[in-house]
């Protein structure tokens, strides 16, 4: 191997590995966040959420019980203690409120700040590494399995700190921080390939195009996917506390003695971060909003494809094993869109359909890439 | 909050929202799924049957078995995609294959199964989108709808309270001030329409504007789910008149394109004129390929691929034109593609008397990277053993850049010419081609041959170097391995390409519709379909301002839209020398 190739790509793997291990403490510390954000916001919000029980109190009364959606109000205004339930909708209206603050305003976790600081650090190290292996190679650094998984993890980390300021989305720092750890530590270990000449069928404008959209709806498949589990989490949470001062209203109806029945601590509802994080249709729109730009871009990689498959196999469509999986890719957030407009399927039954969603995209990209056979046999891997 | 929907109780469905099937999530239902069953006889069946059809939930679960049925075609070898899988897959699995092939695997895509599926998304696609379309073209045109009683009960509301200047009536300022944001919405492509209502004995007089946008959204989903009829019929009708046809060239020799001359295989669409295709030739001047040299990573990888062609068409000159991977070339309304190459040795066999009796170049099939080579030599007439006449078939090996094993046997260890050696095994007896049977170029049925030289026969294979003639068994005759170069040719031995040649008229239909439909889809879903008001009420010496805003589905900018409106409108208000009218 020639000096000159091998030094300069051995310099990017060694900055893959820095990235990694920049990335495996930046979800340590996204990690901690979550055990303790919830404490934190605990107390920042005890104070908030009081004035909001005060309010939803007043409110309910001048109102007249029964208009609003919680059934939380109708025991306000009756002069109960304010309900699980009531606590419960101020608190995902405030995190609602904190998600979408801009950046400045936002609640001041440590180590959320100290974790995505942490990935902005690993980011600049992937993306050197990404630039020295196009630099090495002399040419777009995603052209295997080994620099596409390096630059299509790079995209996704780059998508995330992008929406980050527009989102506070940071709760989700350990799932995409996890994600790059494992793909790209599993990319440098399996898939390396020294750097070889491009073959003939790569040699397009299109595989700049086609490879970088990909990659793009990748990352924001992995966004919607990651807020559906969240979501159906969160869905879980609410229905226990619901359910849970239901039966609660019941007992105390029952016993005639209400001081008695302060419901008492709903059982196990999951993770306690989930008490900063919004209410479940708020998670389910925010999944929504980068599935769609995710499915556009998607759709966008299924006609670039099929042109430049018209141009390299004489066929725009040849159901080869890798169009397959895109066209069910496609299919299934098409149902995924389809079941949030679908009254029975909106919800939790959606989120299902983005989770199957983005599972087949992560297959797509293993399993199909290494094990299926079909022209896409770029994987560099023998 | 920016998180709106539209299902804001308040305000029922009307004329100018888009049409929705009725399990729609946004829809009314009545009685909660969707569909109320039919009261009595045929009819009633057919049209609940076709309710049934043309629901949500229908597309849905058809969309998700539409996903579930194309993965096997992935898993399972396809005639269309790998034709040798499937036999691969027969002989290794004798006991499956029947099973499966009953079963359409190894046909997924125009399986009856797949292609029922697809076909009932496309009925319901169709039954629910020609409603739509044409609801969607009343509403375009309907008003907006009336200012509603109480818009402090929507999500997105807003107050202000103006004082009415000196010496002006507050009913006429009411109105003034209307005017202005009507003007304002009109301006940011609202429709409006204004509903006042004066004063009565207990009500003050009230002037308010209705807006209305976003009717793009509704348009782009329809041009969406038509232009996937449009993808699907141009495939459709687009197979019918296709054709796909593969021929080889050697280097010096030419293609010509008609069905009986030129094609090696040649697979017509339904609708296809075979008589009438389109006449020109293709000869093959030279290929061009670059290998990766030895001692550099990828070494040996082959690219840069090149075929010089010369095309020739009545009425036209010869034309010098090169295809390449990912460029083809444009003929007469084909394409055409370059598949493959390989390296075709010329080889001559003479009788004892020195007669030629067999003269061509004969393409051998690449079995490596390093272009170990496999090729077929079959001898009809001209030669006998001992006196009788036989046929002569022989199974060649060839290595551009011959290295040995450590086993004895022959390897190529290059896929250019830096050593080219070819070996062949020679089989006399009968062909089995007499029969007029079409036999594979590519193969030969030893079974009722017997073997002379090379394997097992006990005598060692024939071995050539280009320029070199050696014996042939049992003094049967000579072959000789031509040097290319001896007869112009730029390498010692020549090379071929196989083309693949196609003809797809439903192509561009095929990208125009899909290209539409992405534009539909990017239009549905952020164009932001919402309605909004502006309400005056005038009570004694001040004005009551109200705003307020309703999402007709995804908007998750509304609250902001309400906010800047009030804004801007105030803004208008506070401008001086804004006296409306
Ligand atoms: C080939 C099959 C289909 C595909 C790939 C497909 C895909 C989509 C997509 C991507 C959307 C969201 C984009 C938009 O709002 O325009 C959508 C929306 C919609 N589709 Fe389909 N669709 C299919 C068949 C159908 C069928 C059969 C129906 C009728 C039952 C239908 C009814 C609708 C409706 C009503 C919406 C609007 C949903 C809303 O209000 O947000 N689609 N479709």
């Amino acid at each position: 191997m020639p000096d000159a190739d091998f030094s300069l790509d051995s310099v990017s793997v060694l900055l893959v590995w820095t990235a990694i291990a920049i990335y495996a403490l930046a979800f340590v510390a996204y990690a901690v966040d979550l055990a303790r954000r919830s404490d934190l916001a605990v107390k920042a919000q005890d104070v908030k959420t009081q004035d909001a029980r005060a309010q939803a109190v007043t409110a309910g009364a001048l109102v007249g019980a029964g208009a609003s959606a919680s059934g939380g109000s109708a025991s306000g205004a009756a002069g109960v203690a304010p309900s699980s339930v009531a606590q419960l909708r101020a608190e995902e209206a405030a995190a609602l409120e904190a998600v979408e603050a801009r950046p400045a305003a936002r609640p001041r976790y440590v180590w959320a700040r100290i974790g995505t600081s942490l990935t902005v650090l690993g980011f600049l190290f992937h993306v050197g590494a990404d630039i020295t292996r196009g630099i090495a190679a002399g040419r777009v650094p995603w052209s295997n399995m080994y620099e596409f998984a390096l630059t299509g993890t790079m995209l996704i980390v780059a998508v995330y700190l992008l929406v980050l300021f527009r989102y506070d989305l940071r709760f989700l720092g350990t799932f995409i921080t996890g994600l790059v750890t494992v793909l790209l530590g599993g990319t440098a270990i399996w898939f390396y390939t020294t750097v070889v000449p491009l073959s003939d069928p790569l040699k397009s404008v299109w595989l700049v195009i086609h490879v970088f959209v990909a990659s793009l709806a990748t990352a924001l498949f992995a966004l919607a996917f990651a807020l559906s589990v969240v979501q159906l989490l969160q869905a879980r949470r609410e229905r226990l506390a619901v359910a849970a001062e239901e039966a609660g209203s019941s007992e105390a109806t029952d016993a005639e003695a209400s001081t008695a029945a302060a419901p008492a601590a709903p059982a196990k509802t999951g993770p306690r971060f989930l008490r900063t994080l919004p209410s479940a249709d708020a998670l389910e729109s925010l999944a929504y909003r980068f599935a769609i730009i995710g499915f556009i871009f998607w759709t966008f990689t299924l006609i670039a494809g099929s042109i430049w498959a018209n141009d390299a196999w004489g066929r725009y469509w040849g159901f080869d094993t890798k169009e397959v999986w895109t066209f069910v890719i496609w299919v299934l957030y098409a149902g995924y869109i389809h079941a949030r407009a679908t009254r029975g399927w909106r919800g939790t039954r959606s989120a299902w359909l983005s989770i199957v969603g983005f599972s087949a995209v992560m297959f797509n990209f293993t399993i199909v890439n290494m094990f299926f056979k079909g022209l896409h046999v770029y994987s560099g891997l023998s | 909050m920016s998180r709106s929907r539209s299902d804001a109780p308040v305000i029922a469905a009307d004329a100018s929202d888009p049409l929705r099937p009725s399990d729609h999530a946004d829809g009314d239902g009545g009685d909660g799924r969707g569909i109320t069953q039919p009261q009595l006889g045929f009819v009633g069946w057919l049209r609940w049957g076709w309710r049934q059809l043309t629901s949500m939930r229908t597309a849905l679960v058809l969309l998700l078995l539409l996903a579930i049925a194309a993965i096997p075609g992935s898993i399972v070898p396809q005639r269309s995609a790998d034709p040798n899988g499937v036999i691969d897959f027969e002989s290794k699995n004798p006991g499956l294959y029947p099973v499966y092939n009953a079963l359409q695997l190894f046909d997924v895509y125009s399986s009856v199964w797949f292609s029922a599926i697809y076909i009932l998304l496309f009925i319901s696609l169709i039954g629910c989108v020609i409603p739509r379309t044409k609801h969607h073209f009343k509403a375009m045109r309907a008003r907006p709808p009336r200012t509603p009683m109480r818009l402090s009960r929507l999500d997105d509301y807003a107050t202000a309270e103006r004082a009415v200047p000196e010496g002006r009536d507050a009913e006429a300022e009411a109105s003034r001030v209307i005017d202005l944001a009507q003007a304002q919405l009109r301006k940011s492509g609202y429709r409006v329409e204004r509903y006042d209502t004066p004063a009565t004995g207990k009500r003050p007089a009230i002037a308010s504007v209705s807006a209305e946008r976003g009717y793009a959204r509704e348009t782009g989903n329809l041009v969406f789910h038509a232009a996937l009829v449009g993808v699907l019929i141009s495939v459709g009708v687009g197979g019918g008149l296709t054709y796909t046809g593969q021929t080889v060239i050697a280097e010096g020799d030419s293609f010509v394109n008609s069905l009986g001359l030129g094609y090696t295989s040649f697979n017509p669409g339904r609708f296809v004129d075979t008589e009438h295709l389109p006449p020109y030739s293709l000869g093959l001047d030279s290929f061009e390929v670059s290998y990766v040299p030895v001692g550099q990573a990828g070494q040996g990888m082959a690219g840069d691929f090149a075929a010089n062609l010369t095309t020739r068409e009545p009425g036209h000159d010869p034309e010098q034109k090169t295809v390449r991977v990912n460029h083809p070339l444009d003929m007469a309304g084909d394409r055409i593609y370059l598949m493959g190459n390989g390296y075709a040795p010329t080889i001559t066999v003479r009788d004892p008397a020195g007669d030629v009796v067999f003269r061509e170049d004969v393409e051998f099939l690449p079995q490596d990277a390093n272009m170990t080579s496999q090729g077929v030599i079959k001898i009809a007439d001209g030669l006998s053993e001992d006196g009788a006449p036989t046929q002569l078939g022989l199974i060649g090996f060839f290595y551009p850049t011959a290295a040995t094993l450590h086993t004895g046997a022959l390897t190529s260890a290059y896929p250019a010419l830096a050593n080219p050696v070819l070996t062949l095994w020679v089989y006399a007896g009968d062909l089995g081609i007499n029969d007029g049977t079409a036999r594979n170029v590519y193969a030969l049925d030893p079974s009722e041959m017997t073997q002379l030289a090379g394997g097992t026969s006990g005598t060692d294979a024939l071995q050539l170097e280009p320029g070199q003639t050696v014996p042939l068994p049992d003094g049967m005759g000579t072959i000789t391995f031509e040097d290319n170069t001896a007869n112009g040719g730029a390498e010692v031995v020549k090379r071929y390409v196989s083309l693949s040649i196609h003809r797809d008229v439903g192509a561009p239909w095929v990208l125009g519709f899909a290209i539409l439909a992405l534009a539909g889809l990017v239009t549905a879903l952020f164009v932001p379909r919402r309605r909004m008001w502006v309400k005056a009420t005038a009570s004694g010496s001040s004005v009551q301002l109200e705003y307020a805003g309703l999402a007709r589905g995804e908007d998750p900018a509304i609250a902001v839209a309400v906010a800047e409106l009030k804004r801007t409108h105030e803004a208008s208000l506070d401008r001086p020398g804004t006296t409306g009218r």
